[in-house]
């Protein structure tokens, strides 16, 4: 290797930590203020690049000069810092009480319009724009040539950052947002208008996502899939970087982009993996990343505004009682197909009233419950295919597998709280996702393994499903008694409040972790349930999706009461099946009815139902 | 509340009722999903072309007296919401048989269904050799060339070349890694002399196209094997073209000619590399030029290769179902598809009955622009049928 070439590759590493960085920079910021993880920002991003474009084909042939070309890239970053205001003045503000996960699930309805919006004003296929008038060529270094435009963008990053810096140290905005980012009740307390300030914020971070995604036309084609390819990548480096911490969040990117250039050297195959190892290793060694502060404890407070959880009175017994039988009779009057919907209804409960145990009474939100779902799945397979295992005996192998996984990665996951313990379990899921994807050997790859199915005697849909029926309804009821059981009470006297269930004697990293370990079995019990009804798995089932879809579910349903996330699931299973048929945009009608069961019902489902049950009563 | 109490009502309205009674006897329905929403760019244009094909059957009286009708479904582009959707039209809308599919985990796990159910499953797109390998099965059919008989018709065009250094760049997935592990294979068996010199797998979506280029540079190779697509392919073509990584250099590309992937390129199409795809412009035969302007007169648009695969499968599903008669009994279905010889626009196809392999070929030639887009030159249409995986290979790993 020699040394010029090591210089080009370190100047490659640095174009790619720019765009990163630009990408990452607007999200830290926002969520430093505000809280909010903004799932949106790469949808942002995406409409960026396309407002761009549409922004250069109208210019005609001003286009093709430098003036008109960098006119476009700032005009669309506007534009998209506009469409950050609508959102946040009309979508977000009307939220900012409710519970700190809305206003995600709400930014993740709006990815699903967006997408959709794209493709309906776009069209779907992918759109090359032009090259930067003016840096459409190469100089020599080292006798490599390399891209002018990537000389650009690597004077930009810091450019960037000097440009936040200087706005954040010599402006009275700025120094409000360092405030607010410190400490948001006491700048609150004297006087400042948040308002404003939530909405000049989220307007910067916008446009600065804009920014990035014009930035990214002359260097690849805009597709409705941008949104998705950058989005976590992002949210790692603010991560790894601290959250909050815009200087982190460069230190980060330029992490993440060298390591990447160097890496695919030795290892060509390690491009899945990569950043979630570093994030993995970043929160392992320093919990709040590498320039953040640890979290302030006013947001775990928010719990204290909920009344506490009830064990069930007879109304809701007597409800409980009515479902079931009507669940017993169901095979009577619905299709094989009725059944199959109903086994995921059920497989789903369990698997998010398991997310919501973790994060109701244990107030651990998890990015990546789907490594649980996903590991009972594969675990299930896995005996089946390589070991030519029973069915039954995958029932109990399953979730001691996903059992076993997840305290082993729970003891160091629950060191950490709040955004980064949910960021670290986002880590352990890809990783294990990595896995299922390249060990080919194994696990099929992302092929996956087929031919999973129950035995002959379960084979039948009706019998399965009383299987079904019987397996998750026992998980449902061991985790409503975990609920009620001491247990369950100490991990709300942790959440609540840990000094005080310490000084009384609980042992609360203990406490956590085997709460993170019994969820994680139950979990993984749902995704074997799940695998012999597809008859296949695949990896999908430990992505980033799944974990969203138990989020969804979770938080859709209310996890301030127990009933919550088995209710989102059917809720939400039935919207599916029901929404994919009509439209070919139909993620975009998933979308907007999330966001609008958001706006609507800011306790989840179960919450509102419950209150006015209450107000009436 | 009306949302919510709507939405309640009308999915338990949706469930509890009983499937929809199937319609009249002189109808045939047929089951179809692909991921319309995920896939648009692919699959909008497939479903005109299958469009086509079915209105030209039912427009001629139908088969055997009867029409056919396509229920359509969404697979939502993922394996669980495929076996789903996959069992409501075969149980809610009592289709007789399937065909579709995008993506190769999808096409595997609803041929698995499809094995399960004893139902027929024509796969379209998925490229996956496992299909025809040991994950395939008698109930599944398969349209498109595989990976490895694209990649044996690549390595076929460029074996007398004498380039001896490769590198290989390929996406982080089944596809990219079965297209690099067969053309490895083949470079050995057809190439004596000819090593792999550097190997890179960017994830998919996410190429960091300078970083990968310059490590295949590094290894300074005198050929290059290519199998990224869609928006990788737009970023490596942008910063190879400017980086001079494709001048001096032989660059073989699999899919790259398909207008799906070349169209966006524009005028950027990387002039004389060797790739597979579909160069509807330049196939002179009289059928294929009759189904692009029957096409172009009903879409206004110009057919894209998923365009062309819709069609074909609406030819074969209808000459199927004229040699059974009518007949829609899956094991009758299956003895038909083993024995016919279909009539397409590019010339008669037929399917392997060992594995269930169509013969359709792909077209190979040299990337050229004109008129300001991309194309192919020296076009030559490879017959599948020369291209099949060896039969020993196949029987050393199916099982029916």
């Amino acid at each position: 290797m020699d040394l010029g070439f090591v210089a080009v590759q370190f100047l490659n590493g640095l174009a790619s930590a720019s765009s990163l960085f630009l990408t990452a920079a607007g999200l830290t910021i926002i969520f430093g203020v505000t809280r909010i993880v903004n799932f949106a920002h790469g949808s942002l991003y995406m409409l960026g690049a396309y407002c761009a474009l549409s922004l250069l084909a109208a210019m005609g042939p001003w286009a093709s000069t430098p003036t008109g070309f960098w006119l476009a890239v700032l005009a669309a970053a506007a534009a998209v810092g506009t469409i950050g205001i609508v959102v946040e003045v009309g979508l977000l503000r009307p939220i900012y009480r409710a519970p700190e996960l809305f206003p995600l699930l709400l930014t993740f309805g709006l990815v699903l319009i967006v997408q959709d919006l794209v493709k309906y004003l776009w069209g779907p296929e992918d759109v090359l724009g032009p090259r930067a008038p003016g840096l459409a060529s190469f100089v020599r270094i080292f006798g490599y040539r390399f891209p002018q435009y990537d000389l650009l963008l690597i004077a930009i990053g810091p450019l960037a950052l000097l440009a936040i810096w200087l706005l954040f140290h010599r402006t009275r905005f700025g120094i409000l947002v360092r405030a607010a980012t410190e400490d948001r009740e006491m700048v609150e307390a004297l006087g400042v208008n948040q308002r404003l300030l939530f909405t000049s914020v989220f307007f910067l971070g916008a446009t600065l996502a804009g920014l990035a995604g014009a930035l990214q036309i002359p260097r690849q084609a805009a597709t409705p899939f941008m949104d998705l390819d950058i989005i976590v990548e992002a949210f790692v480096v603010t991560v790894i970087g601290g959250m909050g911490s815009v200087a982190g969040a460069f230190l980060a990117a330029l992490l993440i982009g060298e390591l990447h250039a160097f890496g695919i050297l030795l290892f060509p195959r390690i491009t899945l993996v990569l950043v979630f190892l570093v994030m993995a290793v970043v929160l392992v060694l320093r919990p709040s990343g590498l320039l953040g502060r640890p979290e302030a404890p006013s947001a775990a407070s928010r719990h204290d505004s909920f009344p506490p959880l009830r064990p069930f009175g007879w109304r809701a017994l007597a409800t409980v009682a009515v479902v079931l039988v009507l669940l017993l009779l169901l095979p009577i009057f619905v299709s094989e197909y009725g059944l199959k919907v109903a086994i995921d209804t059920l497989v789903f409960a369990l698997f998010a009233t398991s997310l919501g145990f973790l994060m109701g009474p244990g107030g651990l939100i998890s990015f990546g419950h789907a490594a649980w779902f996903g590991l009972g799945a594969y675990a299930a397979a896995l005996l089946v295919d390589h070991l030519g295992a029973r069915m039954e005996v995958t029932f109990l192998a399953a979730p001691l597998a996903a059992g076993l996984g997840a305290s082993l990665f729970g003891w160091v996951i629950v060191r950490l709280s709040g955004v980064y313990l949910a960021m670290l379990t986002l880590a352990v899921a890809q990783i294990l996702y990595a896995i299922a994807f390249q060990w080919v050997e194994l696990t099929g790859g992302d092929n996956g393994l087929i031919g999973i199915w129950p035995p002959e005697w379960a084979r039948g849909r009706t019998v399965y499903y009383y299987l079904v029926l019987a397996v998750t309804l026992s998980g449902l009821a061991l985790l409503g008694r975990a609920t009620f059981a001491p247990f369950g009470y100490a991990l709300r006297g942790i959440r609540d409040s840990q000094p005080r269930a310490e000084a009384i004697g609980i042992d609360a990293p203990f406490h956590r972790w085997l709460a993170f370990a019994f969820s994680g079995a139950l979990a993984g019990l749902a995704g074997c349930v799940y695998t012999f009804s597809n008859g296949s798995i695949d990896p999908s089932l430990l992505a980033i999706p799944t974990s969203v879809d138990a989020l969804v579910m979770t938080l859709l349903g209310g996890i301030h009461a127990v009933s919550g996330p088995a209710i989102g699931a059917l809720a939400f299973t039935l919207l599916e099946d029901l929404v994919m048929p009509l439209t070919d945009y139909w993620r975009a009608l998933l979308g907007a009815i999330i966001v609008l069961l958001v706006l609507g019902f800011r306790d989840g489902l179960a919450g509102s139902l419950e209150r006015r049950f209450a107000t009436k009563g | 509340m009306t949302t919510r109490r709507d939405v309640l009502a009308l999915a338990s309205a949706l469930i509890l009722l009983p499937p929809a009674v199937a319609a009249a006897a002189e109808t045939i329905r047929i089951g179809e999903l692909m991921s319309y929403n995920r896939f648009a760019a692919f699959a909008e244009p497939y479903r005109n072309g299958w469009q086509l094909g079915i209105g030209e059957i039912n427009a001629a009286g139908g088969v055997a007296g009867k029409m056919l009708e396509v229920v359509s479904r969404d697979d939502g582009g993922t394996t669980g919401d495929a076996v789903r959707v996959a069992e409501e039209l075969v149980s809610g809308e009592k289709v007789s048989f399937l065909f579709g599919t995008f993506l190769s985990n999808v096409g595997l796990a609803v041929a698995d269904f499809a094995n399960q159910k004893r139902i027929l499953f024509i796969a379209a797109e998925p490229l996956t050799d496992a299909l025809s390998l040991d994950k395939g099965n008698r109930y599944t059919f398969r349209m498109r060339p595989s990976t490895w008989m694209q990649t044996a018709m690549l390595v076929d065009e460029v074996r007398d070349l004498g380039v001896k250094r490769w590198a290989v760049v390929a996406p982080n997935y089944e596809y990219g890694q079965a297209a690099a592990a067969a053309f490895r294979q083949l470079l050995t068996q057809r190439m004596p002399g000819a090593e792999i010199v550097a190997e890179q797998f960017p994830a998919l979506g996410k190429i960091d196209a300078g970083a990968t280029i310059a490590a295949l540079e590094q290894a300074n190779p005198d050929g290059i094997f290519n199998a990224l697509f869609a928006g990788d392919l737009a970023k490596f073509v942008r910063e190879g073209s400017i980086r001079g990584t494709f001048e001096g250099r032989t660059v073989v590309s699999l899919l790259t000619g398909e207008p799906e992937y070349l169209d966006p390129l524009g005028a950027e199409a990387p002039v004389g590399w060797i790739v597979t795809g579909y160069p509807w412009d330049k196939i002179d035969d009289p059928k294929h030029r009759a189904f692009v302007e029957a096409y172009q007169q009903k879409y206004k648009d110009h057919p894209r290769l998923g365009s062309l695969l819709g069609y074909i499968i609406a030819r074969t599903i209808g000459a199927m179902l004229q040699e059974t008669e009518g007949s829609t009994d899956t094991e009758t279905m299956i003895a038909a598809l083993e024995r016919i010889t279909v009539d397409t626009p590019v010339g008669p196809i037929r399917f392997r009955a060992l594995d269930n392999q169509s013969t359709l070929g792909a077209w190979v030639g040299k990337l050229a622009v004109e008129n300001g887009r991309g194309t192919m030159v020296d076009v030559r249409y490879r017959d599948g049928a020369d291209y099949l995986l060896p039969e020993a290979e196949v029987r050393k790993v199916r099982t029916d």
